[in-house]
C-alpha cells in the first residue's frame, strides 16, 4: 500500500486532500452545532440602541420586534422616541447612512411622564393593563398611580383612560438632574469670567 | 525639609487677596430670616424634622440625614420656623430646592449640646456618628460629608492624612484668615480626626507659601506634634485633591479613584476647624468663614456668616454697588459660578462672594476660532488634551471623548484662562459630562424597561395559557354534560383530547411511587384473602345443602378469589423484589 502511495504521487496527494479536508470539515461540523447562535447578535445590538420605551410608534408590538425587523432590511427611522440619535447610533452600527426621522411615526419630543390625576381616576384598572413596562400601581376602584421612575413616557394608557385623567407631563429639571449645559446653548453672562478666559 | 513634586502644567493669575486681608474676621448683624437648604451636593435631600410654627434653638437639628450622602440641618440661631417650601438656592442652575426658612428671634439663644472633650476614648465609629450629626460637610467647595468621608470600613486603612489649606484660588482669603485667627482649634481638630482614623502615620498640612502668617501661626501650634506643615509653591489650581496629593507624597492617584484607594484622606482646613467646633464644644455646622470681595463692594474683608444667611444681607453690609458690579461670583474667579439672583442663602460650601467690577472683568467678547496654539495643553494639571477634548465636544463624539479621559478633567479652568480665543473650554468640556452621564442614565433606564417589558410579556403569556387549559376543561365538562342529558347515557370518549387525558391519566398511575404501590398491594391482597376465605365458607355450606348449579357456581368464584391472591402475592413479590 505504501509502496504504492509512494509510486503514485497524483493518488498519494489526493488522498491527503480528501482526508484532510473531511478531517476539517467534520471540525468544522461539530463547532457549527456545539457554538451555535439561536438569535441574530445584530438584532441584540439594535435593540440595545433603542430607548425601550415599547411605545409602538414604530408600528411594531415593542423595541425587540422593531430591531428584528431593522435587521431584516427594514428602514431605522421610525422611532420618534429615540430621535436623531438613536438613528445615528443605528445608521452608525449598520454602516448605512443616517437619515431624517420619519414624520409619518411621529415626531421627536421632550421626554414625557406619565401623571394621574388622581382624584378623577375611577379605578378601572384599563392603563394598568395597557402599560407596557408594569409602570402603574392600582387595583379595582382604588385610585391608580404612576411610578415616575418606571415610566418610559410611551403615552399608551392614555387613550384607555375612560375619563381621560392621564396626563403626559415633560420631565422636569430638578436641581439633582441639572447639569451645565454646552456653551453653544447658553448666554454666556451666565458662566464665571476666568473659565471663559476673560481675566484683568 | 519634605521634597515636593512637581505637578504638570498650571497658571499664576493675579492673587488678589490682599484686599480682603485688611481686617480681621468680622461678625454679621443676625439676619431676620435665614434660609437652610435641606439638598446636599449630591442628590440627597435631608429629612426635615420641624413643622411650619415652630420654635427652634441655635445649633438645633431640624432635618435628619436620609439616605447616605444627604447631611444633617442645624438651625443656625433661635426663632420659628416659618416656611418649608422650594427656594432658589446658590447653584449654577438657578433652580431651587426644598429649604427650610427660619425668622429669627433676636435672642440667638443655643440649644443644650452634649460636648466631648475627651474625645480621645470615643470609638471611630461613634466619632463619625457625632460628626454626621453634627452636619459636617466638605466646605472646600465639594460639600461631600466628612463623616463618609472618614467611616473606614475594615479593610482599608489610612496611613496618611492630608489637611488642604492651599486656598489657591485667587480673591478667595477664609482659609487664610481661619488659621491666623484660630490655628489652635485647628490643630485640635486634627487630634480629633487622628482618633477616628486610628492615628495615621503622616498628618500633612498643605498650604501655598503665599500665606506667611498662616504658615507661621500654623508652624507655632504644630510643634511637638506629629503633624507637618508642608508650604508648597504657589501655582493655581495645587489645591485640587489629586494635585497636592502629588505635590505632597509623590503618589498619583488613578482615573476615578478616591484617595482611600492609595490609603489616602483629604481634608479641608476649614472642615478641621467645624469638626473641632462639633465634637470638642457641641457646635453643630451652623456658620463659615465667607470672603466678601471684590471692587464692587466697599468693604473687602472675611466674615463669620451663619449658614442661611441672604447674599443680600452681606452684599448690603459691604456696601454693594449694584452699578459698578459686572458679574456677582460665588466661590472663586476660575471654579466659581455666576449668581443670577442675590436672593439666596449662603452655605455649607460658600467659600467666597466675589462681587466684581466692570474693570476687573470686563464682559466677556465672542469666542474666536481654535487657532491649536497649544497653550491650554501645557497649562492642564492633569495631563488631557484640552484641544482635542473640545473638538470632539464640539462633535458630542462621546466615545472619543472618554477615550482621552474627559472625566479625568477637574474643571479647574486653567485652559480657558490661557486660551488667547477666548473659547469656554471649560464650559464645553462641563456640557460634554452632562451629556455623557445622562446617556449612561438612560441606557441605565432602557435595559431596566426592556426587563420590565420582557417579564411582563412572560406573566402574559403564562396568563393567557392558564386560561386555555381551564377554559379547555370547561368546554369538555360542558360538552360531556351536554351528551348526557341527550343521550342518557355516559358520553363516548374518543376524542383526541380525551384520549390524551386518559393517557396522561395512566402515566400519573404509573409514576405512583414503589412503596405506595406495594401498600396498595398488600391492601388488595387482603381483601382477596378474605374474599378467598368467605369464598370458601360458602362453598361448603352449598357442599352440604345446595343444588348442582349452586355448587359449580360457588366453586367458580372460589377459583376466581384463589387466582386473585396469587396475581396479586406475584405481583406484590415482583415489587420487594425491585
Amino acid at each position: 500500500m505504501i509502496n504504492l502511495l509512494l509510486d503514485n504521487v497524483v493518488l498519494a496527494s489526493l488522498l491527503a486532500l480528501i482526508g484532510l479536508g473531511g478531517m476539517f470539515g467534520g471540525l468544522l461540523g461539530y463547532a457549527a452545532e456545539k457554538f451555535k447562535i439561536n438569535s441574530d447578535p445584530v438584532i441584540d445590538t439594535i435593540d440595545e440602541l433603542l430607548p425601550q420605551t415599547q411605545c409602538g410608534q414604530c408600528g411594531f408590538p415593542g423595541c425587540r420586534p422593531y430591531a428584528q425587523s431593522i435587521a431584516d432590511g427594514d428602514a431605522i427611522n421610525k422611532c420618534p422616541p429615540g430621535g436623531q440619535t438613536t438613528i445615528n447610533a443605528i445608521a452608525k452600527l449598520l454602516d448605512i447612512t443616517a437619515v431624517p426621522l420619519d414624520e409619518e411615526h411621529g415626531q421627536e419630543e421632550l421626554r414625557t411622564i406619565a401623571y394621574i390625576r388622581e382624584d378623577e381616576c375611577i379605578g378601572c384598572t384599563k392603563c394598568i393593563q395597557a402599560c407596557p413596562v408594569d409602570a402603574i400601581l392600582g387595583s379595582a376602584k382604588l385610585m391608580h398611580t404612576v411610578i415616575e421612575k418606571e415610566c418610559t413616557g410611551c403615552d399608551l394608557c392614555v387613550d384607555p383612560c375612560p375619563v381621560d385623567c392621564i396626563d403626559m407631563l415633560p420631565v422636569k429639571t430638578s436641581i439633582d438632574t441639572w447639569y451645565w449645559p454646552s456653551p453653544e446653548n447658553i448666554p454666556p453672562s451666565t458662566t464665571s469670567a476666568y473659565t471663559e478666559g476673560h481675566a484683568s | 525639609m519634605r521634597h515636593l513634586w512637581e505637578t504638570p502644567g498650571g497658571v499664576h493669575p493675579p492673587d488678589n487677596k490682599a484686599q480682603s486681608q485688611t481686617m480681621s474676621i468680622g461678625q454679621v448683624p443676625l439676619p431676620k430670616t435665614l434660609i437652610l437648604p435641606l439638598n446636599s451636593a449630591f442628590d440627597e435631600v435631608a429629612k426635615a424634622s420641624v413643622r411650619i410654627g415652630d420654635r427652634v434653638l441655635k445649633g438645633q437639628k431640624i432635618a435628619d440625614i436620609q439616605g447616605k450622602l444627604s447631611v444633617a440641618v442645624h438651625a443656625s440661631s433661635s426663632g420659628f420656623v416659618t416656611s418649608i417650601e422650594p427656594r432658589t438656592i446658590a447653584h449654577p442652575s438657578g433652580l431651587s430646592t426644598p429649604c427650610i426658612e427660619i425668622t429669627t428671634d433676636g435672642e440667638d439663644r443655643w440649644i443644650e449640646s452634649k460636648t466631648y472633650p475627651h474625645y480621645q476614648h470615643i470609638d471611630p465609629p461613634k466619632l463619625c456618628d457625632i460628626i454626621a450629626q453634627a452636619g459636617i460637610a466638605g466646605m472646600g467647595g465639594a460639600g461631600f460629608p466628612s463623616a463618609v468621608k472618614l467611616a473606614i470600613d475594615g479593610e482599608k486603612s489610612v496611613d496618611t492624612l492630608i489637611i488642604n489649606a492651599t486656598e489657591c484660588e485667587p480673591y478667595i482669603t477664609a482659609d487664610d484668615m481661619l488659621i491666623r485667627e484660630r490655628a489652635a482649634e485647628i490643630i485640635k481638630g486634627i487630634d480629633v480626626i487622628n482618633c477616628a482614623l486610628n492615628k495615621p502615620k503622616a498628618v500633612l498640612i498643605g498650604i501655598e507659601n503665599n500665606k506667611p502668617d498662616a504658615i507661621k501661626a500654623l508652624q507655632e501650634h504644630c510643634k511637638g506634634t506629629q503633624i507637618e506643615v508642608v508650604p508648597v509653591p504657589t501655582k493655581y489650581p495645587s489645591g485640587g485633591e489629586k494635585q497636592l496629593i502629588y505635590i505632597l507624597t509623590g503618589k498619583e492617584l488613578p482615573s476615578e479613584a478616591l484617595p482611600i484607594n492609595i490609603g489616602m484622606i483629604c481634608l479641608n482646613i476649614a472642615t478641621v476647624f467645624a469638626i473641632k467646633r462639633a465634637v470638642i464644644d457641641g457646635q453643630p455646622l451652623i456658620s463659615r468663614i465667607t470672603t466678601i470681595t471684590g471692587q464692587a463692594c466697599d468693604i473687602n474683608r472675611n466674615y463669620e456668616v451663619l449658614i442661611g444667611t441672604s447674599v443680600e444681607h452681606l452684599l448690603k453690609l459691604n456696601g454693594f454697588n449694584r452699578e459698578r458690579c459686572s458679574r456677582l461670583i460665588v466661590g472663586g474667579p476660575m471654579m466659581g459660578f455666576t449668581l443670577s439672583s442675590t436672593n439666596v442663602p449662603v452655605t455649607k460650601t460658600s467659600t467666597c462672594i466675589l462681587a466684581v467690577s466692570h474693570q476687573e472683568m470686563p464682559d466677556s467678547s465672542p469666542p474666536q476660532p481654535c487657532i491649536r496654539c497649544g497653550l491650554c495643553a501645557e497649562v492642564c494639571p492633569a495631563s488631557l488634551l484640552p484641544q482635542q477634548l473640545y473638538w470632539y465636544a464640539k462633535a458630542a463624539d462621546h466615545e472619543r471623548l472618554q477615550a482621552h479621559h474627559l472625566f479625568d478633567c477637574i474643571e479647574c479652568g486653567a485652559c480657558s484662562y490661557v486660551c488667547p480665543s477666548k473659547i469656554p473650554l471649560v464650559q464645553h468640556y462641563r456640557g460634554s459630562k452632562g451629556d455623557i452621564l445622562t446617556a449612561r442614565a438612560e441606557k441605565t433606564m432602557a435595559s431596566k424597561a426592556r426587563e420590565r417589558f420582557e417579564s411582563r410579556a412572560v406573566r402574559l403569556e403564562k396568563i393567557d395559557s392558564q386560561r386555555e387549559t381551564k377554559r379547555e376543561s370547561r368546554k369538555l365538562t360542558s360538552n360531556n354534560a351536554e351528551q348526557q342529558r341527550v343521550s342518557g347515557k355516559p358520553p363516548l370518549t374518543t376524542s383526541a383530547e380525551d384520549i390524551i387525558k386518559a393517557a396522561q391519566l395512566r402515566v400519573q398511575t404509573k409514576k405512583i411511587s414503589p412503596e405506595k404501590q406495594k401498600a396498595k398491594l398488600e391492601r388488595t391482597l387482603i381483601a382477596a384473602q378474605i374474599r378467598l376465605e368467605e369464598a370458601q365458607q360458602r362453598l361448603a355450606d352449598v357442599l352440604e345443602s345446595g343444588t348442582v348449579d349452586q355448587q359449580t357456581q360457588h366453586k367458580a368464584t372460589l377459583e376466581g378469589a384463589k387466582q386473585k391472591v396469587d396475581k396479586t402475592q406475584q405481583r406484590l413479590a415482583k415489587i420487594k423484589l425491585q
